[in-house]
């Protein structure tokens, strides 16, 4: 298989408080023959809240951050929804406005740098599907999940604004009936698990000025997979994983109802399916213990 | 006109159904008919109707998409009725098609649902002009181009109530505006003749109207049939409060400043820094949940904090491009 080359643009969460994320991402990158050249330069996307009080600011770093992904000549994958919406919203913005890229390029000669647009922005479970094929990580399958019903949570910034979104993959998703994660828990060997809150909000961008209704949608969310008789969830989102990994006490009390369930990264599924060890995928970093393994 | 190119597939409608005067509780009862491709939604309620049952209720009227009243949901999607085609559901979602008011909790008989919720919401933002006007005025108020395109379409809002009873944070609280009346609010605040503006947005920033408890989810840019996008609007609210100097210090204007501090410090966000600079002693609420986390390996201690490369480039951008003061 060709080996294929990405620029990868981890967000910070990975370096921080989802080190599994790092770690399960490094893991099946190897299997899958896949080269990850870290931007190591690259800052913060501003997670969507820089974003509501210095839009040029944002502007400018995510340039910043695509630039150098575009010194690689590479394509960057994010491995965090928000900081695929933030970094993708930044190219569309400047793809589509001559006069704003230019004063954002005048800021960004001050440090010698330069955005161009030349680098697609995706997400690794997009590059994953588009570029390897489900069909391919079927067969490089060597611990079939099949003794799992896996229930996907997509996360919004991943699926919605979808026009936006789609820009950035040949497969089309809908808002409203996406089949991503599912198509890969399937092609894992695993059931997918089917319920109404897989698409919808975890809540993580209020859990500190709206925690109640953080709470409640993610208790929502951890419900709607074990009602489905989920065995655990997955998600490409480290944000939301957060949420629904370590928030669990909080859900529980805001929905008057016991919610908890194992939720993995999507490398993490991958890895599983690939034959990598729980050591290598982090499993021991978990808040919301993985004890199917 | 050419039918040639209309097709017709089979579909089952399981419809919700339910009279507050007479019904305990709501059942769904099952249509199957024959779609053709060229129908809209409406279409088919008006078949219910005509064809299966006279009773069956639902808001309709201009069928051009302006007046906003036939808006329900197509399989849990906010979808006004007179513009989306059966085509595009079918595509979307299959041929098993679950028809329901906008909002369950609020239907009064079958698609009709209460609406008082969205129109105080909508009269709680003043959406309306508000400016001393000469009563004999010399010359017209002349507005440019370039000033009503300030509006952003936020004025092309026909409050379908699409967005209103798509938004998850207005589900589960019911004390947030919600991305229509928020949307209106920002066609005013835009509005360069408006004289209300810091007062309507002191309004909207004060907790009891929650701006600041927009989850982001884009649920509301997805729905609406205009193309408002009620988010970007949100957002731009967001920022008007901060340039008109109307943000007071709260755990929602710190958490978005904090994200300059931290970025400015390390490239990187501080997560661990972030939300003591946003909480501030309430922080301490969340020691369980970090002991937690600690334990497994998932915070990183400041004097491990990981930094970006080139930090002073990073640095030297936030200087040179920061515009915001707060």
């Amino acid at each position: 298989m060709k080996k294929l080359k990405y620029a990868l643009f981890t967000g910070c969460t990975a370096k921080q408080s989802t080190p599994e994320q790092m770690m399960s991402t490094l893991a099946i990158a190897e299997k899958l023959n896949i080269e990850l050249v870290e931007l190591t330069e690259a800052s913060c996307c501003g997670a969507s809240h820089l974003q509501d009080y210095d839009d040029f600011l944002s502007l400018v770093l995510n340039a910043r951050n695509i630039a150098y992904a575009e010194k690689h000549e590479l394509t960057m994958v994010t491995i965090c929804n928000t900081c695929q919406l933030n970094t993708a919203m930044t190219k569309h913005r400047l793809d589509n406005n001559a006069d704003l890229k230019a004063k954002v390029n005048e800021k960004l000669a001050e440090v010698g740098l330069e955005y161009k647009g030349t680098s697609n922005i995706i997400h690794f479970l997009y590059a994953i599907i588009d570029d390897i094929g489900l069909d391919k990580i079927a067969e490089m399958v060597t611990t079939p999940l099949t003794q799992f019903n896996i229930a996907p949570f997509y996360g919004c910034h991943n699926i919605r604004p979808s026009e936006l979104q789609n820009e950035s993959h040949k497969t089309k998703e809908s808002a409203y009936r996406p089949t991503s994660l599912d198509d890969l828990i399937i092609a894992c060997g695993g059931q997918t698990v089917e319920y109404v809150e897989k698409n919808k909000c975890c809540g993580f961008h209020v859990e500190l000025q709206a925690p109640k209704t953080a709470a409640i949608l993610t208790g929502n969310a951890i419900a709607g997979a074990m009602d489905g008789n989920a065995d655990w969830m997955v998600t490409p989102c480290p944000l939301c994983h957060l949420k629904l990994d370590t928030q669990t006490h909080h859900a529980s009390q805001a929905i008057g109802r016991e919610v908890k369930l194992p939720v993995l990264h999507m490398q993490q599924m991958i890895g599983l399916a690939l034959g990598c060890s729980s050591e290598e995928l982090g499993l021991k970093h978990h808040v919301t213990k993985v004890d199917f393994i | 006109m050419s039918t040639s190119n209309i097709t017709t597939q089979k579909v089952n409608f399981k419809v919700f159904r339910f009279n507050a005067d007479e019904d305990y509780l709501p059942y769904y009862e099952d249509y199957n008919m024959d779609v053709t491709s060229e129908e809209v939604v409406l279409d088919i309620l008006n078949r219910i109707k005509w064809d299966h049952d006279g009773s069956f209720s639902y808001r309709r009227s201009c069928r051009h998409g302006i007046c906003g009243a036939c808006a329900i949901k197509v399989n849990g999607r906010s979808t006004l009725a007179c513009k989306e085609n059966m085509s595009t559901m079918i595509e979307l979602f299959g041929s098993e098609l679950t028809i329901e008011p906008l909002s369950i909790k609020r239907a009064v008989k079958d698609m009709i649902i209460d609406k008082g919720d969205f129109w105080e919401k909508h009269d709680a933002i003043h959406p309306y002009l508000i400016s001393d006007v000469d009563e004999h005025p010399e010359h017209e108020h002349i507005v440019t181009p370039e000033e009503a395109d300030r509006l952003l379409e936020a004025d092309l809002c026909i409050q379908c109530g699409a967005c209103h009873y798509a938004c998850p944070a207005l589900e589960v609280n019911d004390r947030f505006l919600g991305p229509a009346a928020f949307a209106k609010a920002y066609r005013f605040e835009a509005d360069v003749r408006d004289q209300a503006r810091n007062e309507r947005l002191q309004e909207l920033h004060s907790e009891e109207q929650g701006i600041w408890d927009c989850v982001k989810c884009f649920e509301c840019a997805e729905v609406c049939p205009k193309d408002v996008n009620p988010i970007d609007k949100i957002t731009k609210l967001h920022l008007m409060l901060f340039k008109e100097g109307v943000a007071t210090s709260n755990v929602a204007t710190r958490h978005a400043v904090g994200f300059k501090h931290s970025i400015a410090k390390h490239g990187m966000l501080d997560e661990g820094g972030l939300v003591l600079y946003s909480e501030g002693p309430g922080i301490v609420k969340h020691i369980p949940v970090a002991l937690q986390m600690f334990r497994k390996g998932k915070i990183v201690m400041p004097w491990n904090m990981p930094k970006s490369d080139n930090l002073d480039e990073i640095q030297k951008l936030i200087k040179s491009s920061s515009t915001a003061k707060f």
